[in-house]
């Protein structure tokens, strides 16, 4: 059998077995009434303590998410979502406040084991320092706000960052006690009229994180966030607000999995970034929800709405993304450069495989004098999935001297995928300079045939040449995650390979 | 010693018939040229041995080391010891020759029950090869054959000839694409590695290599079959006459 043929039938016996994390902890917990009404919102924001203006806030958002109806013009094709027949609040039990680890369900936290996340690390706070020579020097901290369904069960490191004067805390908790924050930036980039899912998490969000970098720090570590989705039938919808006062640096990493289910399940989280004059963010995602079996039953709906605002000048915002899993993805991370001389950047690897639908891109709107952007994305597409690049690279008549470069290359493993690339560019002043430049390829057979020649397997060779396709992506990962996504990459690709 | 018996060997390519019974013996330590005109199934022959997919093998054997070799997937070939010197080495784009290179004597060593070899130990290595081969460090960091000349393209396939130490190299048309001096620094890292364990079997059209590579035996081969065989001076005399005196005993 031809080696690309060969990748082809192994890509189509891709069963739900490949999921590493498929598996569903049994834990009790608290669930919101079934469906959305105002009664549901109400219930969230009682549940988190919140105080009365937040509550207003949700109510305008739903009264408005009434009247608003689901955007159609994606290429993602799924049978329309029955809104009333999902939770949208599940938290594990007990409910009560947690203040240390051993406080915290052992489920909950054998979850996160099996998942590789350290949350164990906070005990490094108790004094619980390593020996001399046992520290790999290499090894750098990294704080992590763990969320499992709805609220978050843990943020590791929170003294050591708060020493900095970084605030890095679950958004509930923000909420009661950073309000003047929250009040100023909640919605100022993602307003709740924004669109129809993201309006729906402004009612309904329950957890997710916030960080607030004050003027002149750069963080002292990574900060990363786990989200896992366990409960059945319950919706995902978390908020995340990053702020980067004057002259700060964040670099922040979400990581998302799901339990296997036959049932889709929703996703639709807001992230909104602020940076401020001369500060930087740099955002990276691996995403990894349950893609669903390899007839196309089940799997997430990842309906996500980022955004950067570059508010001041000479500030920088960074997205990095590595999509592997979900059922269908509709996620465009943009950045509003509207400070002059600011620049935003968007990195994007996303690969589909089975029946998995893509559609994500950028936004990069240049508002502000002397912006500039660019654009890396790496589509792969395998098995039956479609995969589509979408992008908006759009200079207001003020911005003179804006810049923009994009390229979007994609491959095709296999007959019976697509790739396709759909950019939009608009230039309202005459200084504006974008380039485009797009590849699609096919996985050569000439080139498997030569690697398999050398010695490496079928799997080893598609897997070679894929993360060498997606290099300058992985590039911008931080150091330890790219090793991991690089795992990840050969992982939902090569199907037999586990 | 025989390292390589191809016994009445035949060959399908979509219901074509290229190879129809061809028989050749290569023992351990011996260089061999295989010689013919374009489409008399040299190249076929070749990626017969290696394992490239989309050949049938309708009847005949190919012992390698008293083996099977057609029972054996390509990757295991490669490891037992079969190099395929290719004529047009392909291009991989983000994977550094360094890191296939490394990638790919690990996949080998793996798979004869050998250790990885750690970073240190494989670096020297490869540096002592380069060197030899006038092969630039940069040129390790570059993706594999990305932007390579012809000649660099050619002394990277003999660089990994080196490295993976295979008892059984084939060298397809190896001449192709490459002026007299890349032939020469080309051919003479080829030399290098001739030793009494290790056969090489040349495959070409022109006489010209063979002056740099001499053989042992050299083999005529006209529509799909081997139809003279006999020593270095075979190949003057192809060079002086030509291949049409075989088209008939074909």
């Amino acid at each position: 059998m031809p080696a690309v043929q060969e990748t082809v039938e192994r890509v189509k016996r891709i069963d739900v077995d490949q999921y590493r994390y498929g598996f569903e902890t049994l834990i009790e917990s608290e669930k919101a009434p079934r469906g959305l009404s105002e009664e549901t919102v109400k219930f969230i924001s009682e549940k988190k303590n919140e105080p009365a203006w937040m509550l207003q806030w949700r109510l305008e958002a739903y009264r408005r998410w009434l009247t608003m109806t689901e955007p159609t013009w994606a290429r993602v094709d799924y049978p329309k979502i029955d809104f009333q027949d999902l939770y949208y609040y599940a938290a594990p039990k007990p409910k009560k406040t947690i203040n240390s680890l051993d406080e915290i369900d052992p489920e909950i936290l054998k979850t996160y084991e099996k998942l590789g996340i350290p949350l164990r690390e906070v005990a490094m706070l108790e004094g619980v320092e390593p020996k001399p020579g046992e520290e790999d020097p290499n090894r750098r901290k990294i704080a992590v706000d763990a969320v499992f369904d709805s609220v978050s069960v843990a943020t590791t490191f929170k003294a050591e960052l708060m020493k900095a004067g970084v605030i890095f805390m679950p958004i509930s908790e923000a909420i009661r006690e950073h309000p003047e924050l929250v009040q100023k930036y909640l919605g100022s980039v993602v307003p709740t009229s924004d669109n129809f899912y993201a309006t729906l998490n402004s009612a309904v969000f329950s957890d997710g994180s916030f960080v607030y970098v004050p003027p002149g720090v750069r963080c002292p570590m990574e900060l990363s966030t786990y989200f896992r989705i366990n409960e059945r039938n319950t919706g995902q919808f978390e908020r995340t607000l990053i702020i980067a006062d004057k002259g700060s640096y964040v670099s922040y990493l979400e990581g998302c999995t799901a339990p296997q289910r036959d049932e889709n399940q929703l996703h639709a989280a807001v992230v909104e970034l602020v940076a401020h004059d001369d500060a930087e963010i740099k955002y990276s995602t691996v995403q990894n929800w349950y893609p669903g079996n390899s007839e196309g039953k089940g799997g997430i709906y990842n309906f996500v709405t980022k955004r950067g605002d570059c508010r001041g000048d000479r500030s920088k915002i960074s997205w990095t993304q590595v999509e592997t899993g979900s059922a269908i993805t509709w996620k465009y991370p943009s950045c509003i450069l509207r400070g002059d001389n600011s620049s935003g950047e968007f990195y994007s690897i996303a690969i589909s495989n089975g029946y998995q639908q893509v559609d994500s891109g950028t936004k990069m709107i240049h508002l502000g004098k002397n912006t500039s952007s660019r654009i890396i994305s790496k589509g792969i597409a395998a098995g039956k999935s479609q995969n589509t690049y979408r992008g908006l690279v759009t200079a207001h008549r003020k911005a003179t001297g804006a810049r923009n470069f994009t390229a979007c290359d994609s491959l095709l493993i296999g007959d019976k995928c697509g790739a396709h690339t759909v950019p939009y560019i608009e230039a309202k002043n005459s200084s504006a300079t974008f380039e485009h430049e797009a590849t699609t390829s096919k996985i050569s057979e000439d080139v498997l045939f030569y690697c398999i020649q050398r010695g490496l397997s079928q799997e080893e060779a598609v897997g070679l040449v894929v993360n060498g396709f997606v290099k300058d992506v992985l590039q911008q990962l931080p150091m330890e995650f790219a090793v991991e996504a690089q795992k990840l990459i050969s992982i939902s690709l090569e199907g037999s390979v586990g | 010693m025989a390292l390589l018996e191809v016994k009445d060997l035949k060959v399908r390519v979509e219901e074509r018939e290229i190879l129809h019974g061809l028989t050749l013996t290569v023992n351990e330590g011996e260089i061999h040229a295989i010689m013919g005109p374009n489409g008399s199934g040299k190249s076929t022959l070749s990626h017969v041995i290696a394992g490239k997919p989309g050949y049938e093998v309708t009847d005949g054997q190919i012992l390698f080391k008293g083996e099977d070799l057609l029972e054996m997937a390509p990757e295991e070939r490669a490891a037992k010891g079969v190099f395929l010197a290719f004529q047009y080495p392909v291009e991989i784009p983000g994977v550094t020759t360094m890191n296939f290179l490394r990638t790919a004597l690990n996949a080998q060593r793996k798979a004869r029950g050998e250790t990885e070899l750690m970073v240190p130990d494989f670096l020297k290595k490869v540096r002592e090869v380069s060197k030899s081969l006038n092969i630039p460090q940069d040129m390790l960091k570059r993706g594999v054959n990305v932007g390579f000349s012809g000649g660099e393209k050619k002394r990277n396939e003999v660089l990994q000839m080196a490295l993976f130490e295979p008892s059984l190299c084939i060298l397809d048309e190896m001449d192709s694409g490459l002026d007299i001096d890349a032939l020469r620094i080309a051919a003479d890292g080829v030399n290098a590695l001739h030793s009494p364990k290790r056969a090489m079997v040349v495959i070409t059209h022109y006489q010209r290599l063979l002056n740099y590579i001499v053989p042992d035996i050299v083999h005529v081969m006209s529509k799909g079959r081997v139809v003279k065989s006999g020593g270095k001076e075979l190949a003057l005399e192809l060079e002086a006459s030509g291949y049409a005196q075989f088209e008939d005993a074909a």
